[in-house]
């Protein structure tokens, strides 16, 4: 099938980048996201006992970069609905987020298709998102897809 | 801490200690103001009636932070969650039990690492798996120098 939707100028917007943006992780912030998910883990909540890990001090918890927004760059696109879903999330986990340090989050278009839906095209917008500590170490990726239909 | 995990301890089929959950109205308040995730499906009724929907539902990214509790707890401190993945196929709404479960799918090597892909889910309470996904985590080995 023909792409109706998704036409090579709407392709044209992969590779399209947000402004970056640093953030300070607070260690109450990881505390009240640890509390907010459910999570006991000391690694997330307690600065006594994670100190005795090998990490030497609290982290935070694999999904709290969802905390740290990224001012995903908009695509323009010729639908007729204006509804979106939330697809899923691949992440890879390089290196930890620890109180104190400066998070530099930037997200970049990957992937724009189109598949034809129940209810009519439905398009799968493809976000990668990185966040990278203040030593220039990239700590995690983030793959998230849109759907809009 | 609890008892840590190793390499050695886990085959293809080992069956993650599963995670039982039981979201509420709240806990969809605590996440939207933790997140920073404000979209209304997730706590105003109203709003969310008038989308179609059965009523307020969980965050998507709510399910995907019980399952990465799932397996940060089956990593141990040892231990560390590499890859996580999850698709969102179904609604779940607060006031019903959940589980995260998985079981192991392969366990190898890699560039020095000790490896163990698994399949990870959210069930819903009529056993439904509303939130698909997959998971790598690196074990420590007893054998590793």
């Amino acid at each position: 099938m023909a792409n109706k939707i998704v036409t090579e100028e709407v392709r044209a917007q992969i590779g399209k980048r947000s402004e970056p943006r640093v953030y300070e992780i607070e260690r109450g912030a990881i505390r009240r996201f640890a509390e907010a998910i459910g999570d006991p883990n000391p690694l997330f909540n307690d600065e006594q006992a994670a100190r005795d890990t090998r990490f030497g001090g609290m982290i935070a918890p694999p999904t709290f970069c969802r905390s740290l927004s990224s001012g995903i760059p908009q695509v323009q696109l010729d639908l007729p609905g204006f509804r979106a879903l939330d697809g899923g999330s691949d992440w890879e986990y390089r290196h930890p987020l620890r109180p104190g340090d400066r998070i530099t989050v930037e997200s970049r278009i990957a992937d724009i298709r189109e598949t034809a839906g129940r209810l009519g095209p439905m398009v799968f917008i493809v976000v990668e998102t990185s966040y990278t500590n203040q030593f220039g170490q990239l700590c995690v990726t983030q793959r998230s897809t849109v759907i809009r239909y | 801490m609890a008892k840590q995990l190793y390499f050695e301890d886990v085959e293809a089929g080992y069956e993650i200690p599963a995670l039982e959950k039981n979201p509420t109205t709240q806990q969809l308040v605590k996440y939207a103001g933790a997140s920073g995730d404000f979209y209304q499906i997730h706590y105003d009724k109203d709003f969310a009636l008038a989308h179609q929907l059965p009523g307020v539902i969980l965050h998507g990214a709510l399910k995907n932070a019980f399952l990465g509790q799932m397996m940060t707890d089956f990593a141990g401190e040892a231990g560390w969650l590499k890859r996580l993945s999850v698709q969102y196929r179904g609604m779940d709404v607060p006031g019903v039990k959940l589980f995260a479960r998985g079981r192991v799918v392969k366990k190898y090597v890699e560039a020095g690492e000790h490896l163990v892909d698994c399949e990870i889910w959210i069930e819903n309470a009529k056993g439904e798996k509303t939130t698909p996904g997959s998971a790598t985590v690196v074990l420590p080995s007893r054998t590793a120098f």
